[in-house]
């Protein structure tokens, strides 16, 4: 049984070099860690198969090469993933997460070891909530927690709220969130104006 | 020799190592060794040469080629640029991304010069890193803790 305060982070990475890396930062963080090498395997890990997108829910999916598979029961709090990767690319990941119901309000990271600004907006667009460089140090990770944390809070609330009201709600308390900035304006500064325009009429 | 002089040695090699050849890494590599991982340096320093090492083997092999596969090549070059940015090895990785830019080219001279520049770069991290690991492990066999190096970045 997890403790309360234990985090669970799945990182994905196809380099063994980067994978021990981040295990080892992020243990050192004292979150709990699994490392795959590839985007399908984290999507088998996360119970989510590729072709037909349906959940696993009965039946534990067993690797013949690996350890602790896929049980439902496994939760994870965040997803750390690296952008270049042969396959599927850590966007691919990404933009899969986001599109499963049962998995969309996973928090995503992505890596990279090239700063490319479309790249960055793309991934932050998608849903990622942070895109590191590499190589990742141990001060970053320090943004993971809130994302996590976030998320706990989300799911001991009302669960069934609109996704959408929550979204929204999101700019107001990630003052250094660089999606907030990416996006530009904020929801906030748009309702005033409308308010405006009906009082007109 | 005394641990108090070994780790001294340590910490000047480590400073010099730091300062010609490998970022910062080297000290944060160092920072996420402890009692209950006594041997991450170890190990991770020994998966970059095992790495490097293949890839150098398949760039070799792919370059020989009578029609070479660029795309290939370029791909065998930026997993060694990665590994070698994660590990700090600067020049390794600075060697890797001129590699690049010929292969884009499609310059077979100039990337065979490049493979040169980049064997050359590994050799020398190589050394010094494994002159590193003998340093730690002497002070380790003489029942020493390896000393936090302050850098004050």
């Amino acid at each position: 049984m997890a403790a309360d305060s234990e985090f669970h982070v799945l990182a994905v990475d196809d380099s063994i070099i980067d994978r021990k890396l981040i295990e080892r930062l992020l243990k050192t963080s004292s979150f709990q860690v699994t490392t795959v090498d590839s985007g399908s395997k984290a999507l088998e890990f996360l119970g989510l198969h590729e072709d037909d997108g349906i959940i696993n829910t009965n039946t534990p999916s067993v690797s013949p090469n690996n350890h602790q598979w896929c049980l439902q029961e496994v939760e994870v709090n965040l997803v750390i993933t690296d952008y270049c990767m042969p396959g599927m690319t850590g966007y691919d990941l990404l933009k899969k997460i986001k599109e499963s119901s049962s998995l969309k309000n996973i928090p995503v990271v992505i890596m990279s070891s090239e700063n490319v600004p479309s790249r960055i907006s793309r991934c932050l667009e998608e849903g990622a909530e942070e895109f590191l460089l590499k190589p990742v140090r141990l001060s970053d990770l320090n943004k993971l927690r809130p994302h996590m944390l976030k998320t706990k809070i989300k799911d001991h609330q009302e669960p069934e709220k609109q996704d959408k009201e929550e979204k929204q709600q999101q700019p107001q308390s990630n003052n250094n969130n660089r999606k907030a900035m990416e996006e530009g304006i904020s929801t906030e500064k748009i309702r005033p104006r409308l308010n405006g325009i009906t009082a007109m009429v | 020799m005394e641990v108090a002089q070994m780790q001294r040695r340590l910490v000047d090699y480590t400073k010099t190592l730091f300062m010609e050849f490998l970022g910062c890494s080297v000290l944060q590599l160092q920072q996420l060794q402890d009692e209950s991982n006594p041997d991450f340096v170890v190990e991770v320093v020994s998966l970059f040469f095992d790495d490097s090492e293949k890839l150098l083997n398949d760039l070799s092999t792919a370059l020989d080629q009578p029609n070479v596969d660029f795309k290939k090549v370029d791909a065998h070059v930026h997993q060694l640029k990665g590994s070698s940015s994660s590990i700090g090895a600067q020049r390794v990785k600075d060697a890797c991304v001129t590699f690049r830019n010929f292969c884009e080219e499609q310059n077979i001279d100039a990337t065979l010069r490049c493979l040169q520049q980049v064997k050359h770069e590994y050799y020398l991290v190589k050394n010094k890193l494994e002159t590193l690991l003998r340093l730690e492990q002497q002070i380790m066999a003489a029942g020493g803790s390896i000393p936090m190096i302050e850098m004050g970045f």
